[in-house]
């Protein structure tokens, strides 16, 4: 108990002082790309504090219940486009355009979740993947000229709380991102200790002997999947806030991907780990292209030049050895006895258990 | 009805690009347990190394021996590719699955971008055959050549790997491997030769598919990999996890389905591939338990 309060206060001292990050003047060298309270950096920390808290909402899927989805991906998109096409195409007010966003970010997961569910494993995996896909391809069809395709879609500034609006409110924007992670931060917590949130966990371990106990695994899977996925809505709304509107890369299977990789770097089914390998993820994604066109890296020989100057390569790399000799990620680190270095390893029943599956063998 | 045959004929070519990379998934699945996230970059290094070694052969011999040479070594650069994956990366993880998915994962991040980094995002051409660019006249339809050549690839891909799981010593050991692995094992087989086997044979597959597809799009591009292993995933799960014959019977649905939706109906096609899997999913769900090879 008091190891918990110990970590509340930790986790309120650490918020405190970031709340405290625009009205510091000072830069951190060649870390970022100006002092603290510049909107440069502020704006790169706000889409590190959203990355940080889609991880996590992605981290409830599959480190908490034990689901490998591939298409997480599509439900933050919803929250960028759906927000961002209310109040640019339909010139709807932002609120409205939020209440909208709410509602598709709600019945979408419920329903490709209860079509997906009938599987399991890696099967769910795919299937996740290609409605994800199917969702990449109607932003490119740009049905109505809506999605804007390939340019993607700058919001109309005017529908747009003028709090959020311009370079001078950036410091809004990033108060906006930590006030979003913060909260996804608390909702994930509470959920997991929910009684709910005891049977997700119970899933991950042994689905079929909570099959057994006569407890609806469906439901409770897809509860989760729905929950997940309506956080990382939300997420898509202050993302498009963040970045003045939406672009389709985060449609692609490459920026599902990147939650996965920010999850596992991060510690899998824990709840700092998913917060901080995605702030850092995207930090070393976007700072890794400046370092890659820095001199330092532009005068080695072309073997060694190639791939640094590559972030995906480098994370992919740095993936990998995680996976390897880290399972339990940057949270497992500090986490004392085996369990907590666990991590990945924790899920592994989750995919031997379930039924239709291979490895059934082992 | 000539539209209608050379959406047919185009559609069946699409379809078996598609087997030729579902194939090896399947396979790969079916024996392992391994949901083969890198088969994707098993493609794209096939289509590249091809692609690289036509462009280094410039002035010697025709363009026919040039290509055949060229794409013999993608094919070879595809599987021996992937033998090392497994051998490398998937093995020191065995029966980890999760593990398996995730370092596939990380590996198909990387090899994209690095070919990004060394080539750049441009699409490249590659000098084929002449033959291959022309059409033949078929019922009134004007069909390009390089659809034949997919579609027997394809087929005899099928039927050697069909002939090669039930005549030979090892097809054998994989056959017995997807029933039951743990047996095979107790038997005292080491099975772990047939994985880096089934990983070599879909790297060489996946490496076919990925110098067709350099001729079917005329282009090769570091994004094709993954856009053509997200429809091989969809195959794979319609016909069945670890089903060759399934994946073979599914390829040609989704390609048809592909080709005709797309005509009919201004350009939704990809999008009715993914409805139809919901579809299957929702009709029957029990195909997912398939497990024969």
């Amino acid at each position: 108990m008091t190891r918990q309060r110990l970590g509340a206060a930790v986790g309120v001292a650490i918020v405190f002082v970031l709340a405290f990050v625009p009205k510091l003047g000072f830069g951190l060298g060649a870390l970022l790309p100006g002092a603290l309270s510049s909107p440069g950096t502020l704006q790169l920390l706000a889409v590190c504090l959203v990355f940080g808290g889609v991880a996590l909402s992605y981290d409830l899927l599959f480190g908490f219940t034990g689901l490998l989805s591939f298409g997480h991906a599509l439900y933050f998109a919803v929250g960028v486009y759906v927000s961002d096409i209310a109040v640019t195409r339909w010139g709807w007010s932002f609120a409205t355009a939020c209440l909208m966003t709410a509602a598709v970010g709600l019945v979408v997961p419920a329903v490709i979740g209860w079509i997906s569910l009938r599987t399991s494993g890696i099967a769910f995996a795919m299937v996740t993947l290609a409605f994800a896909q199917a969702g990449q391809i109607l932003v490119q069809k740009n049905p109505r000229g809506w999605t804007g395709g390939d340019d993607g879609l700058g919001y109309d500034y005017q529908h747009v709380p003028a709090a959020f609006v311009g370079v001078f409110n950036t410091k809004n924007l990033y108060w906006l991102a930590l006030g979003y992670a913060v909260v996804v931060f608390l909702v994930v917590a509470w959920a997991v200790r929910s009684s709910p949130g005891h049977v997700w966990q119970a899933i991950r371990e042994n689905e079929r002997r909570v099959e057994v106990l006569g407890i609806p695994t469906r439901r409770y899977k897809l509860l989760a999947f729905v929950l997940g996925s309506l956080l990382a809505t939300a997420g898509g709304v202050v993302y498009m806030l963040c970045v003045n509107g939406a672009n389709p890369s985060i449609t692609t299977p490459d920026f599902t991907l990147m939650l996965l990789v920010m999850v596992v770097l991060g510690g899998t089914g824990t709840l700092w780990g998913p917060v901080i390998g995605g702030a850092l993820y995207w930090f070393a994604d976007q700072r890794l292209i400046a370092v890659g066109g820095s001199h330092a890296v532009q005068s080695l020989p072309g073997v060694l030049r190639t791939p640094l100057s590559q972030p995906l390569f480098v994370l992919g790399v740095l993936f990998i050895l995680v996976v390897f000799f880290l399972p339990g990620g940057i949270a497992g680190l500090g986490a004392r006895g085996r369990a907590g270095r666990r991590g990945l390893r924790r899920l592994e029943a989750a995919f031997r258990s379930s039924p239709g599956l291979g490895g059934e063998g082992a | 009805m000539s539209t209608f045959l050379l959406l047919t004929i185009t559609g069946l070519g699409l379809g078996a690009m598609y087997f030729l990379v579902a194939s090896g998934l399947s396979l790969i699945y079916g024996l392992m347990g391994v949901l083969n996230f890198a088969h994707g970059a098993f493609l794209t290094v096939g289509a590249y190394g091809t692609w690289f070694v036509e462009s280094k052969l410039g002035g010697i011999g025709s363009v026919t021996l040039r290509f055949l040479l060229s794409a013999l070594v993608g094919l070879v650069v595809g599987g021996v590719f992937a033998a090392l994956v497994e051998l490398v990366l998937i093995r020191p993880l065995y029966l980890r699955h999760i593990e398996q998915v995730l370092v596939t994962v990380g590996l198909s991040l990387a090899t994209v971008a690095l070919v990004q980094g060394i080539w750049g995002n441009d699409a490249r051409l590659y000098a084929v055959p002449g033959w291959l660019h022309r059409t033949t006249h078929v019922g009134g339809a004007a069909i390009p050549n390089d659809r034949w050549i997919d579609i027997a690839a394809a087929v005899l891909v099928l039927a050697g790997l069909k002939a090669f799981l039930r005549y030979t010593r090892y097809g054998l050991i994989i056959r017995a491997g997807v029933e039951n692995r743990a047996m095979v094992t107790a038997l005292g087989i080491d099975v772990r030769k047939a994985f880096t086997l089934v990983f070599a044979i879909g790297g060489l597959a996946a490496a076919l598919a990925g110098v067709l597809s350099g001729i079917y799009f005329s282009e090769v591009d570091p994004g094709r990999g993954t856009s053509l292993l997200i429809f091989a995933f969809i195959v794979v799960v319609i016909g069945g996890l670890g089903s060759i014959t399934g994946s073979a019977v599914a390829s040609v649905v989704v390609g048809l389905a592909q080709q005709y939706v797309n005509y009919y109906s201004s350009g939704v096609g990809d999008l009715s591939v993914v409805l139809l899997l919901a579809l299957v999913l929702l009709a029957r769900p029990a195909t997912l338990a398939g497990r024969t090879a």
